[in-house]
């Protein structure tokens, strides 16, 4: 990675910019990767595109409801709690 | 996180409306994760007698030093595995492969715009339904790694440490995962126009 990235200083192509999205999001890009990053998506509308969908997905996912836990569930797992208590 | 604590402790006087309370809020998660890492629904329902049991058995251990979910997961995680064969942990083959991009590393298809659609609230309550359903199409690393950090919201740190997995492979599988669900959603954004 460090290697291809020494190569490619000057010219950030969209693959290696949407390589860079998951550390960018998780805020763990050093300041100089992020500052370039940043100046491609400024002038790349795809890949700013792109970044925005994979918030709108993360988001989403983030909303997810749990499905609904049915009581004869629960009653089986209190009636293991029951057998464990009674040793 | 401060009610899990209080519960804990009820739990450890042996309060069975904690445990009860326990259950009713994790059972669920427990359900889903043990899924995505055993590949079945009755698999990772004895999974999950495993892990309470383990739960009530061991509460005297849990320190705080995690949070609760964390110690919780980590249970499962470990019985989990112990129920699934390396082969079957290995998951289906990621059929990765969407070439995004030309020979010059540029787009080859770029990416259609879904804003216009998704400030509309009903479409993005729609995106929640169909994620949701897209979630077990997921290869079981991805899935496990996606479930762990998007929905139920564990650090990058936590995630690489109940997974065993490197940071740079959390990172990997985590861009995979989104990415493939991503698409999806295209899909459906596509569906009707």
């Amino acid at each position: 990675m460090t290697r291809i990235w020494r190569r490619r200083k000057r010219a950030l192509v969209c693959r290696d910019a949407v390589a860079l999205m998951t550390a960018y999001l998780d805020d763990e890009l050093v300041a100089r990767e992020r500052e370039r990053l940043e100046r491609h998506l400024a002038d790349c509308p795809h890949c700013s595109e792109y970044l925005a969908q994979m918030r709108i997905t993360i988001d989403a996912l983030g909303h997810v409801d749990l499905d609904e836990l049915p009581e004869d569930a629960v009653d089986d797992l209190v009636a293991l709690y029951r057998r464990w208590q009674a040793g | 996180m401060d009610n899990d604590l209080g519960l804990v402790a009820r739990l450890r006087t042996g309060d069975e409306s904690a445990f009860v309370e326990l259950v009713r809020q994790y059972q669920p998660r427990l359900l889903r994760l043990a899924e995505a890492t055993v590949g079945s629904r009755a698999v990772a329902e004895e999974v999950c007698q495993e892990t309470w049991l383990a739960v009530i058995k061991g509460v005297d251990r849990f320190e705080g030093r995690s949070t609760f979910k964390t110690w919780l997961f980590r249970i499962l995680l470990n019985r989990a595995h112990s129920n699934v064969g390396r082969e079957q942990r290995a998951g289906r083959p990621d059929s990765e492969a969407v070439e995004r991009f030309d020979a010059n590393g540029a787009w080859a298809e770029p990416p259609q715009p879904w804003s216009d659609q998704v400030d509309d609230r009903l479409d993005a309550e729609r995106l929640v339904v169909r994620v949701h359903q897209l979630l077990p199409t997921l290869p079981e690393q991805q899935r496990q790694v996606v479930l762990l950090r998007d929905v139920e919201g564990l650090s990058p740190a936590d995630v690489t440490a109940l997974l065993g997995i490197s940071d740079g492979n959390q990172r990997v599988l985590l861009h995979r995962g989104r990415a493939k669900l991503r698409d999806g959603l295209t899909i459906e954004l596509g569906s009707d126009r």
